[in-house]
């Protein structure tokens, strides 16, 4: 599985260089700011996890680093250049893909139509040139096989597959198409404890090839699982930002949970 | 909270058999086909009427069939496709005809060549369908609201201009032009095929069909079209673009509706301006009939044709059986119904997990 992972990854990707990084970056829909002040550093062979409860801005930092909305306020630079993405695809040229909890496939399309959405192989490069299906089958087929993904059948569609599955696929996917950095938004979120076991798995192998890998959750037990860094926002604010050295599943859990107005809450409700 | 983190070790994904891949049945597969529905209720129709109705069963009665057919056919294979892209098209029928006045009358009033109106309109038509287009990407309202404007729009500019230009509701004929000839031997010519003569409007059906196909099975561009009516975030995240496959789509529909409108205008040298009300749901009918989903994502161009087919049968069949035509829009309802039905089934089966 890693073996494979690695074939795909970047040559370049060394351990610790880093690959996206922001600072004071925020984000204001008209009068409301949805996130403020944050710096965030993504270093290839890493994963960096921000956690945070509802509406505390995970969403947002997701959508400013994969260029559905473009960031108001500070910097982002990736592989030391400043940018300002105006769409997805040009996040995606820059090698950062998103991998999303709810709509990372289209259900009613096939698997290996899946796999190679919006990187389509072709015989020719004239408009309504015909697709290189035989071979887009073939390597999704193996990909997914080499990478102990079980698909019954390559042709059937994607909403047939387990929830789990499905996050591997778009995993496989991005990492297939060369991501330097990997964005999973709360991959774990809707699966059971077997399925998120899987993509857990799978994140620590991009990890271990080398890629960057920024993973969103509100499960600090998943998170401390993987994470190398973790980032806890609150209202749009960055709360705790700490390496793995520095923190405690215990303190991390108690933070997330709401920590001193959890301590209140209990107080006040106590019997 | 108390779940023993270090001993929750995730479970190997790989299982002591091995990855084993199987075929999906092949009736699995072929129940998976958005037509297999419409292809059935063809099959039934087609019986009925060769049973009940002696004339139905003449080879001029298959061709007057296939002609009643492309001229519903055609639009209607638009109109599928904008429905896969997950959107849909009610200023279609009216469309027709604009295109069909803008070069009559084009032609007509400046005592140009017949291929100048027929080359204006097509610009005029696209035109039409890429402001549809622009508008849905640019508003982001239901594509319901923003045609549902263009087709009144149209209905009143049809009658308004017409009136202007020509004093009463329909064109001036056309068949003394310049290029009236040639232009009518392309657009609504009579084929012969041996066995018997078919409209040229039915060859172009089966090869616009045959190219939609195509396009959707085996392209770049309608891996696009199945990505963006089937999940539009998901789509543009991987980076398809999706207004450009929106706005192409609404003019896909728009080329059709002009291709139809210059048949009309050729078939007939002249054109009433009130025509074409009514027919935008007829093609959105026979998109669902053959299979495509009111909510995107899933169609096929096939499918669209035999929809078309099944209503050509029923409006010809229906007179061959000698019963009252009015019986039509009841049929159409009913089978709108049953159509819908299958599909729900179709849909659910197919994203039921295995």
């Amino acid at each position: 599985m890693t073996d494979t992972i690695a074939e795909h990854a970047s040559a370049d990707l060394t351990a610790g260089t880093p690959l996206v990084a922001m600072s004071g970056v925020g984000k204001a829909y008209g009068a409301i700011r949805a996130l403020e002040g944050v710096d965030l550093t993504v270093r290839a062979g890493e994963v960096t996890c921000v956690l945070g409860d509802n509406g505390a801005g995970k969403s947002t930092l997701i959508k400013i680093m994969s260029g559905l909305h473009p960031h108001s306020e500070g910097t982002l630079t990736v592989d030391g250049k400043e940018v300002r993405f105006g769409s997805p695809r040009e996040s995606l040229d820059r090698g950062i893909a998103t991998v999303y909890q709810d709509l990372a496939v289209v259900s009613l399309m096939e698997v290996w139509r899946n796999f190679f959405l919006g990187s389509e192989l072709r015989k020719g490069r004239f408009p309504l040139a015909p697709l290189d299906i035989p071979r887009m089958r073939e390597i999704a087929d193996t990909e997914l096989k080499k990478m102990g993904i079980h698909v019954k059948d390559i042709n059937q569609p994607i909403g047939t597959l387990s929830g789990g599955q499905r996050q591997c696929v778009a995993i496989a996917r991005a990492v297939y198409f060369g991501a330097r950095v990997l964005i999973l938004d709360e991959p774990t979120a809707a699966l059971g404890v077997k399925q998120s076991g899987v993509v857990l798995k799978y994140t620590a192998a991009a990890r271990d090839a080398g890629l960057g890998v920024v993973f969103i959750t509100h499960n600090p037990h998943h998170a401390y699982m993987v994470g190398d860094h973790f980032i806890i926002l609150k209202l749009g604010r960055r709360v705790l930002d700490r390496t793995r050295a520095e923190v405690s599943l215990e303190e991390l859990t108690g933070e997330m949970a709401g920590g001193q107005e959890l301590a209140e809450l209990s107080h006040e409700l106590q019997r | 909270m108390s779940t023993p983190v270090a001993t929750q070790s995730p479970p190997t994904p790989s299982s002591p058999d091995g990855p084993v891949r199987v075929q999906r049945s092949l009736g699995a597969r072929v129940l998976g086909r958005p037509e297999i529905g419409a292809f059935a209720a063809a099959v039934v129709i087609f019986v009925f009427f060769f049973v009940i109705a002696p004339p139905f069963r003449t080879v001029e009665a298959l061709s007057t069939v296939l002609y009643s057919a492309s001229t519903i056919g055609i639009v209607a294979l638009g109109v599928a496709l904008l429905m896969i892209g997950g959107e849909f098209d009610l200023s279609s029928g009216v469309a027709v005809t604009t295109s069909a006045l803008a070069s009559a009358m084009l032609s007509y009033q400046l005592s140009l060549n017949v291929w100048v109106g027929v080359i204006v309109s097509l610009v005029i038509s696209l035109a039409i369908g890429a402001l549809n287009g622009w508008l849905l990407v640019k508003t982001k309202l239901p594509s319901f609201l923003i045609t549902l404007s263009t087709f009144f729009v149209l209905q009143g500019v049809n009658l308004g201009v017409t009136k202007l230009v020509t004093g009463t509701v329909a064109t001036t004929n056309i068949d003394q032009l310049d290029g009236f000839d040639s232009a009518k031997a392309i657009f609504a010519g009579d084929i012969p095929l041996g066995f018997m003569t078919v409209k040229a409007s039915v060859v172009w059906w089966l090869v616009f069909v045959a190219v939609a196909s195509w396009i959707l099975l085996r392209t770049r561009t309608g891996n696009w079209i199945f990505a963006v009516g089937g999940n539009q975030d998901s789509a543009r995240a991987v980076g398809v673009p999706v207004a450009k496959v929106k706005i192409g789509l609404f003019m896909g529909v728009a080329f059709m509706a002009w291709f139809l409108g210059q048949h009309l205008l050729l078939n007939f040298s002249t054109v009433q301006a009130g025509l074409g009300v009514g027919n935008e749901l007829i093609y959105i009918v026979a998109a669902v009939v053959g299979g495509a989903l009111l909510t995107g994502g899933f169609g096929s161009a096939i499918g669209a044709a035999i929809g078309a087919f099944i209503f050509g049968m029923t409006t010809q069949g229906i007179v061959y059986a000698g019963w009252d035509p009015n019986w039509f829009k009841t049929f159409l309802g009913v089978m709108l119904l049953l159509a819908v039905l299958v599909n729900l089934y179709v849909k659910n089966s197919a994203s039921k997990r295995t």
